[in-house]
């Protein structure tokens, strides 16, 4: 293949790459703007997207496109209610403090793990695709599952987005975010915004797993690297500004792909951890968004 | 009984009663003791920059695999021995501590943490990388020719015990010393108010730089003789479980104490141990009891029993 195709090849993957990482990474970026919580079990949550996904599409006996749906909707719910329930029983009573909360989550990504190699095994297992069909393109077929990806998760972000600018809900939240005593003054029910914030945070991670696990596999330790990515994503974008979360997704995604595709994927990982190190040290307000 | 005596008095007895264990455990608890003294010198060193300093910091793991390989590539490239591999891991942990801290230092907080954190991960990308260097993930085996000292093989049960407890009540009674000098106070001061301490003319960066760097002193000591001592260097600890660990140790034992790390490390060394024979499940160990921790005995054990008996206690 020369070039041009390569290169174009690059592009789509990290395309792909870019609009999960996006989902992802908003939600962690929202739990940290809302609550201030740094979310380190976030990337468990996104396992356990995957790992419920899995369960659910082999043991519901209904064509794949359907079970792969059902999973899109049951996944997030019980990650959210995870989530929600870790917030009630574990964050708030720890007021929210922020070095006790990163502690905390630190247990519970360790609990979430085992419990998902306990009950789920060690291995690695495919979820099959809702629908097979590849795009021929003069040099390469494209898979267009890969492609629906990247609409479903550029259709999950927008609704999001709605979400946090027009509805009631998505009013009451970004007050929280901006004063959290006065919003209590007047009325709002903080407690209840935390526990709802911290479940979509968890549900968008699983959302992006579902989505992702019929091109990767499902397994315990999956979490890992989209922990890791949101955490770049989310610092470069500055952290608490999901504008800026949405831009850093795009730009890392994509150059993570391109990178990884013409030189070591473990090189283009140094490169990253290294910049949001140096980005926290020297720009904490991130290269994109607006004071956080 | 003066307040300095019983202190002595105390650690002098805690170390008397470490030694003697050797002779009175079977062999298995003995090596057991060994790697958890090892272990404890980890985490007496976490514990000067987040129990005494208040740097909560999730990359300690470089500083112990820098110790680690400090000594570790010396003896694999160079044909070093023990002594002087044990050294080179020395300083190679606090020279990593020192060029974090220069950067890392610059953040607070929540920042801190994810900027070490960072360092942590890129290092132990970095070794991976360099595999035709380090090893990559399977590591390598340390010499038995380099892992002799003083005409002892430190492959052998009783002189590893007493090399491990030499380094072990060496980092004790110097992390004894340190939190009662001056410097130790002013370490405190750091930790309960920084913006004070700057007015009254001490300069908080050099504070917790200096306090980052014996830190990693002691972080690279232990990784350097974890590896002399048990003959295996690998990337594996170089992983964030490896900054995990000496902070469960603190919390459990007791944050800003000088004993709390070494009860913390034996308690979850056993924990582990004991429940490894009814369950595979030790990840859940460790994080049920970062949750509980965190959520019912911040302050540790030997925190609450200063708290509330034995004010003294430093």
């Amino acid at each position: 293949m020369s070039f041009g195709p390569f290169l174009l090849l690059a592009v789509l993957e990290g395309t792909v790459m870019a609009a999960v990482l996006a989902l992802t990474a908003v939600g962690l970026s929202l739990v940290f703007g809302v609550m201030r919580v740094v979310n380190v079990a976030h990337g468990e949550f996104y396992m356990l997207g995957a790992v419920i996904a899995w369960f659910v599409t082999y043991y519901l006996p209904f064509p794949p496109a359907l079970v792969w749906l059902a999973a899109l909707i049951i996944a997030p719910l019980i990650v959210a209610l995870i989530a929600a329930l870790t917030d009630t029983l574990v964050l708030k009573r720890l007021n929210y403090d922020p070095e006790a909360t990163i502690v905390a989550t630190i247990g519970l990504l360790y609990m979430l793990q085992q419990a998902a190699l306990t009950f789920y095994g060690p291995d690695a297992r495919p979820v099959v695709a809702p629908f097979e069909w590849r795009i021929q393109l003069p040099w390469f077929g494209y898979s267009g599952y890969k492609l629906f990806v990247v609409v479903a998760a550029v259709v999950i972000l927008a609704a999001v987005w709605l979400f946090m600018t027009r509805s009631k809900a998505g009013l009451v939240m970004r007050a929280t975010q901006v004063d959290r005593d006065t919003a209590q003054a007047f009325g709002i029910n903080v407690d209840r915004v935390y526990a709802g914030t911290f479940a979509l945070g968890g549900a968008l991670a699983a959302a992006a797993a579902v989505l992702i696990v019929p091109i990767q596999q499902a397994h315990y330790l999956m979490g890992h690297d989209p922990l890791l990515l949101s955490f770049i994503v989310v610092i470069i974008g500055g952290l608490g500004s999901i504008r800026g979360t949405l831009v850093a997704a795009l730009v890392i995604g994509l150059s993570d792909g391109i990178i990884s595709m013409f030189f070591s994927p473990t090189l283009a990982k140094i490169i990253a951890t290294l910049l949001v190190a140096l980005v926290l040290v020297f720009r904490p307000q991130g290269l994109f968004g607006a004071k956080a | 009984m003066t307040d300095g005596a019983k202190v002595w008095g105390l650690h002098l007895l805690v170390l008397a009663a470490v030694f003697a264990a050797q002779f009175l455990l079977p062999p298995y608890h003995a090596t057991n003791l060994a790697r958890i003294m090892v272990l404890a010198v980890f985490a007496m060193g976490y514990n000067i920059a987040f129990g005494y300093t208040g740097l909560l910091s999730l990359g300690h793991a470089l500083f112990f695999a820098a110790g680690m390989y400090g000594m570790g590539l010396p003896v694999w490239h160079l044909e070093w021995v023990s002594v002087p591999a044990l050294i080179a891991g020395l300083l190679a942990g606090g020279v990593m501590a020192g060029a974090v801290g220069v950067l890392a230092l610059r953040t607070a907080g929540v920042s801190f943490m994810i900027v070490t954190l960072m360092f942590a991960q890129a290092g132990y990308l970095t070794l991976l990388y360099l595999n035709s260097w380090t090893g990559g993930d399977e590591g390598f085996v340390v010499a038995s020719a380099a892992r002799q000292a003083f005409g002892f093989s430190l492959a052998t049960d009783t002189p590893r015990f007493t090399a491990a407890f030499v380094l072990f009540a060496a980092g004790l009674l110097a992390c004894l010393w340190l939190v009662r000098s001056p410097f130790g106070r002013v370490m405190v001061a750091m930790r309960e108010n920084e913006e004070r301490s700057r007015m009254l003319g001490y300069d908080p960066f050099r504070v917790k730089l200096v306090a980052l760097i014996l830190s990693g002193l002691y972080a690279g000591l232990a990784g350097a003789a974890y590896g002399m001592l048990f003959g295996y260097v690998g990337a594996s600890f170089a992983t964030i479980q490896y900054s995990i660990l000496p902070m469960l140790y603190v919390l459990l034992g007791g944050a800003g104490t000088v004993l709390g790390p070494f009860l913390g490390a034996l308690l979850m060394f056993y924990l582990i141990d004991i429940t490894s024979n009814y369950t595979d499940a030790y990840l859940f160990v460790v994080g049920a009891a970062l949750v509980g921790l965190v959520l019912f005995a911040p302050k540790g054990i030997l925190g609450t029993l200063r708290e509330r008996a034995w004010r003294w206690l430093p």
